[in-house]
Protein backbone atom coordinates (compact mmCIF):
# COMPACT_ATOMS: atom_id res chain seq x y z
CA UNK A 1 0.00 0.00 0.00
CA UNK A 2 1.09 3.54 -1.08
CA UNK A 3 0.45 7.29 -0.28
CA UNK A 4 -0.36 8.32 -3.79
CA UNK A 5 -2.33 11.08 -3.08
CA UNK A 6 -3.20 13.75 -0.55
CA UNK A 7 -5.27 17.14 -0.61
CA UNK A 8 -6.47 20.34 0.29
CA UNK A 9 -9.64 21.89 0.83
CA UNK A 10 -9.95 25.34 -1.45
CA UNK A 11 -12.25 27.60 -1.70
CA UNK A 12 -11.99 28.37 -5.45
CA UNK A 13 -9.84 25.51 -8.11
CA UNK A 14 -8.72 27.91 -10.35
CA UNK A 15 -7.59 30.12 -7.81
CA UNK A 16 -6.10 27.60 -5.85
CA UNK A 17 -4.59 26.16 -9.48
CA UNK A 18 -2.88 29.57 -9.71
CA UNK A 19 -1.70 29.70 -6.54
CA UNK A 20 0.05 26.17 -5.92
CA UNK A 21 1.46 26.66 -9.80
CA UNK A 22 2.69 30.53 -10.49
CA UNK A 23 3.51 30.88 -6.84
CA UNK A 24 4.65 27.87 -5.21
CA UNK A 25 5.88 26.11 -8.79
CA UNK A 26 3.65 22.85 -8.58
CA UNK A 27 2.72 21.74 -11.92
CA UNK A 28 -0.30 20.13 -12.92
CA UNK A 29 -0.52 16.40 -13.04
CA UNK A 30 -4.21 15.73 -13.65
CA UNK A 31 -6.43 18.14 -14.52
CA UNK A 32 -10.21 16.24 -15.48
CA UNK A 33 -13.68 17.97 -15.48
CA UNK A 34 -15.82 16.60 -13.29
CA UNK A 35 -19.54 18.27 -13.15
CA UNK A 36 -19.15 21.69 -11.59
CA UNK A 37 -15.85 21.10 -10.15
CA UNK A 38 -12.25 19.18 -11.43
CA UNK A 39 -10.20 16.47 -10.71
CA UNK A 40 -7.14 19.07 -10.18
CA UNK A 41 -4.14 17.38 -9.11
CA UNK A 42 -0.48 18.82 -8.76
CA UNK A 43 2.83 17.49 -8.06
CA UNK A 44 6.48 18.73 -7.61
CA UNK A 45 8.85 19.70 -10.37
CA UNK A 46 11.39 17.76 -8.21
CA UNK A 47 9.45 15.17 -7.72
CA UNK A 48 6.60 14.36 -10.65
CA UNK A 49 6.23 10.66 -10.25
CA UNK A 50 5.77 11.39 -6.55
CA UNK A 51 2.97 12.07 -4.60
CA UNK A 52 -0.24 14.44 -5.96
CA UNK A 53 -1.69 17.18 -4.29
CA UNK A 54 -5.40 16.96 -5.34
CA UNK A 55 -6.92 20.70 -5.05
CA UNK A 56 -10.26 19.61 -3.71
CA UNK A 57 -13.68 22.13 -3.20
CA UNK A 58 -14.11 22.58 0.00
CA UNK A 59 -17.94 22.43 -0.66
CA UNK A 60 -19.11 20.43 1.69
CA UNK A 61 -21.00 22.34 4.80
CA UNK A 62 -18.37 21.12 7.42
CA UNK A 63 -15.51 22.05 5.53
CA UNK A 64 -15.83 26.15 6.21
CA UNK A 65 -15.89 25.76 9.60
CA UNK A 66 -13.47 23.25 9.79
CA UNK A 67 -10.52 25.51 7.73
CA UNK A 68 -11.90 28.55 10.03
CA UNK A 69 -10.75 26.89 12.84
CA UNK A 70 -7.45 25.67 11.92
CA UNK A 71 -6.65 29.68 10.30
CA UNK A 72 -7.69 31.30 13.41
CA UNK A 73 -5.11 29.06 15.44
CA UNK A 74 -2.36 29.57 12.73
CA UNK A 75 -2.58 26.08 11.72
CA UNK A 76 -1.57 24.69 8.82
CA UNK A 77 -3.73 22.08 6.55
CA UNK A 78 -0.73 20.85 4.80
CA UNK A 79 3.15 20.37 5.15
CA UNK A 80 5.55 20.66 1.87
CA UNK A 81 9.54 20.29 2.19
CA UNK A 82 12.17 22.55 0.52
CA UNK A 83 15.94 22.62 0.79
CA UNK A 84 16.56 26.25 1.70
CA UNK A 85 13.61 27.73 4.00
CA UNK A 86 14.93 31.34 3.60
CA UNK A 87 15.82 31.57 -0.34
CA UNK A 88 12.28 30.17 -0.96
CA UNK A 89 10.60 32.28 1.74
CA UNK A 90 12.41 35.68 -0.26
CA UNK A 91 11.38 33.85 -3.33
CA UNK A 92 7.82 33.62 -2.22
CA UNK A 93 7.63 37.07 -0.39
CA UNK A 94 8.89 38.88 -3.45
CA UNK A 95 5.62 37.02 -5.54
CA UNK A 96 3.07 38.66 -2.92
CA UNK A 97 2.79 35.72 -0.44
CA UNK A 98 1.59 36.23 2.87
CA UNK A 99 3.54 34.77 6.00
CA UNK A 100 1.62 34.29 9.30
CA UNK A 101 5.22 32.75 10.45
CA UNK A 102 8.20 33.94 9.50
CA UNK A 103 11.27 31.74 8.96
CA UNK A 104 12.09 30.11 12.57
CA UNK A 105 13.64 26.98 14.25
CA UNK A 106 11.67 24.66 15.25
CA UNK A 107 13.96 21.81 16.77
CA UNK A 108 15.05 19.95 13.86
CA UNK A 109 13.40 21.32 11.27
CA UNK A 110 13.42 25.39 10.13
CA UNK A 111 9.14 26.15 9.25
CA UNK A 112 7.38 29.04 8.16
CA UNK A 113 3.83 29.40 7.38
CA UNK A 114 2.28 30.85 4.18
CA UNK A 115 -1.69 31.45 3.78
CA UNK A 116 -2.85 29.91 0.25
CA UNK A 117 -5.41 32.76 -0.52
CA UNK A 118 -7.71 29.75 -0.78
CA UNK A 119 -8.57 29.08 2.62
CA UNK A 120 -5.59 27.39 4.08
CA UNK A 121 -2.20 27.85 6.34
CA UNK A 122 0.80 26.16 4.34
CA UNK A 123 3.89 25.40 6.15
CA UNK A 124 7.48 24.88 4.47
CA UNK A 125 9.92 23.19 6.40
CA UNK A 126 13.60 22.51 5.75
CA UNK A 127 14.86 19.89 7.52
CA UNK A 128 18.39 21.01 9.43
CA UNK A 129 19.22 18.00 12.12
CA UNK A 130 21.04 14.74 10.49
CA UNK A 131 17.75 12.30 11.77
CA UNK B 1 -8.35 50.02 45.50
CA UNK B 2 -4.19 51.33 44.78
CA UNK B 3 -3.14 52.61 41.88
CA UNK B 4 -6.56 51.24 39.40
CA UNK B 5 -5.81 48.34 40.60
CA UNK B 6 -7.48 46.09 43.17
CA UNK B 7 -7.13 42.46 44.63
CA UNK B 8 -8.55 40.71 41.85
CA UNK B 9 -6.50 42.22 39.44
CA UNK B 10 -3.63 41.77 41.52
CA UNK B 11 -4.66 38.27 41.84
CA UNK B 12 -5.16 37.48 38.23
CA UNK B 13 -1.32 38.53 37.55
CA UNK B 14 0.63 36.94 40.58
CA UNK B 15 -1.63 33.86 39.33
CA UNK B 16 -0.40 33.88 35.40
CA UNK B 17 2.88 34.25 36.49
CA UNK B 18 3.02 31.74 39.11
CA UNK B 19 3.74 29.14 36.65
CA UNK B 20 7.27 28.15 34.51
CA UNK B 21 4.77 27.39 31.56
CA UNK B 22 3.35 30.47 31.46
CA UNK B 23 6.40 32.78 32.48
CA UNK B 24 8.31 31.37 29.11
CA UNK B 25 5.25 31.89 27.03
CA UNK B 26 5.46 35.58 28.38
CA UNK B 27 9.35 35.37 27.63
CA UNK B 28 9.20 33.80 24.73
CA UNK B 29 6.03 36.78 23.23
CA UNK B 30 7.98 39.57 23.98
CA UNK B 31 11.27 38.39 22.05
CA UNK B 32 8.58 37.93 18.80
CA UNK B 33 5.73 39.90 19.25
CA UNK B 34 2.27 38.75 17.32
CA UNK B 35 2.03 34.86 17.54
CA UNK B 36 -0.30 32.24 16.47
CA UNK B 37 -1.14 29.97 18.71
CA UNK B 38 0.45 27.11 16.50
CA UNK B 39 3.46 29.15 16.30
CA UNK B 40 3.68 29.00 20.04
CA UNK B 41 3.62 25.39 20.27
CA UNK B 42 6.08 24.99 17.82
CA UNK B 43 8.51 27.17 19.46
CA UNK B 44 7.75 25.58 23.17
CA UNK B 45 8.21 22.65 21.64
CA UNK B 46 11.33 23.22 19.84
CA UNK B 47 13.09 25.15 23.31
CA UNK B 48 11.87 23.49 25.76
CA UNK B 49 11.95 20.28 24.12
CA UNK B 50 8.53 19.02 25.63
CA UNK B 51 5.77 18.60 23.61
CA UNK B 52 2.54 20.17 25.28
CA UNK B 53 -0.97 19.46 23.40
CA UNK B 54 -2.28 22.15 21.93
CA UNK B 55 -5.36 22.45 24.56
CA UNK B 56 -2.59 23.36 27.71
CA UNK B 57 -0.95 25.70 25.84
CA UNK B 58 -4.16 27.27 24.79
CA UNK B 59 -5.50 27.08 28.30
CA UNK B 60 -2.89 29.16 29.87
CA UNK B 61 -2.65 31.40 26.89
CA UNK B 62 -6.43 32.25 28.48
CA UNK B 63 -5.32 33.02 31.60
CA UNK B 64 -2.53 35.17 30.41
CA UNK B 65 -5.30 36.64 28.52
CA UNK B 66 -7.82 37.29 31.75
CA UNK B 67 -4.42 38.77 33.44
CA UNK B 68 -4.20 41.44 30.87
CA UNK B 69 -0.95 40.18 30.27
CA UNK B 70 -1.45 39.29 26.92
CA UNK B 71 -3.11 41.11 24.12
CA UNK B 72 -4.89 39.63 20.79
CA UNK B 73 -5.24 40.75 17.75
CA UNK B 74 -6.07 39.79 13.94
CA UNK B 75 -3.61 39.43 11.40
CA UNK B 76 -6.22 38.20 8.25
CA UNK B 77 -7.65 35.49 9.55
CA UNK B 78 -5.37 34.28 12.29
CA UNK B 79 -5.11 35.30 15.65
CA UNK B 80 -1.77 37.11 17.36
CA UNK B 81 -1.02 37.37 20.58
CA UNK B 82 1.63 39.86 21.85
CA UNK B 83 3.03 40.93 25.67
CA UNK B 84 1.16 43.91 27.62
CA UNK B 85 3.42 44.88 30.05
CA UNK B 86 0.70 47.70 31.51
CA UNK B 87 -0.67 45.49 34.12
CA UNK B 88 2.50 44.27 35.32
CA UNK B 89 3.53 47.72 36.00
CA UNK B 90 0.65 48.00 38.09
CA UNK B 91 0.87 45.24 40.08
CA UNK B 92 4.42 46.54 40.92
CA UNK B 93 3.15 50.05 41.04
CA UNK B 94 0.14 49.03 43.69
CA UNK B 95 1.99 46.11 45.64
CA UNK B 96 5.97 44.84 44.60
CA UNK B 97 7.25 48.32 44.56
CA UNK B 98 6.00 48.86 48.24
CA UNK B 99 7.88 45.92 49.59
CA UNK B 100 11.38 46.73 47.34
CA UNK B 101 11.31 50.60 48.60
CA UNK B 102 11.42 49.31 52.03
CA UNK B 103 13.40 46.28 51.61
CA UNK B 104 16.18 48.82 49.33
CA UNK B 105 19.47 47.94 51.79
CA UNK B 106 18.91 43.74 51.19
Amino acid sequence: MRIYITSVLVDDQAKALDFYTEKLGFIVKHDIPMGDHRWLTVVSKEAPEGTELLLEPSEHPAAGPFKSALVNDGIPAASFKVDDLNKEFERLRQLGVAFTVQPMDAGPVRMAVLDDTCGNLIQLIEMVAAS
Amino acid sequence: MLFGVDDDQLDNVFKALGDPIRRRILDRLAKRPGQSLFEICAASFAEDGRSLSRQTISQHLDMLERAGLVQTHWSGRTKMHTVDNAPLRKAAAAWLNKHLKKGSAT
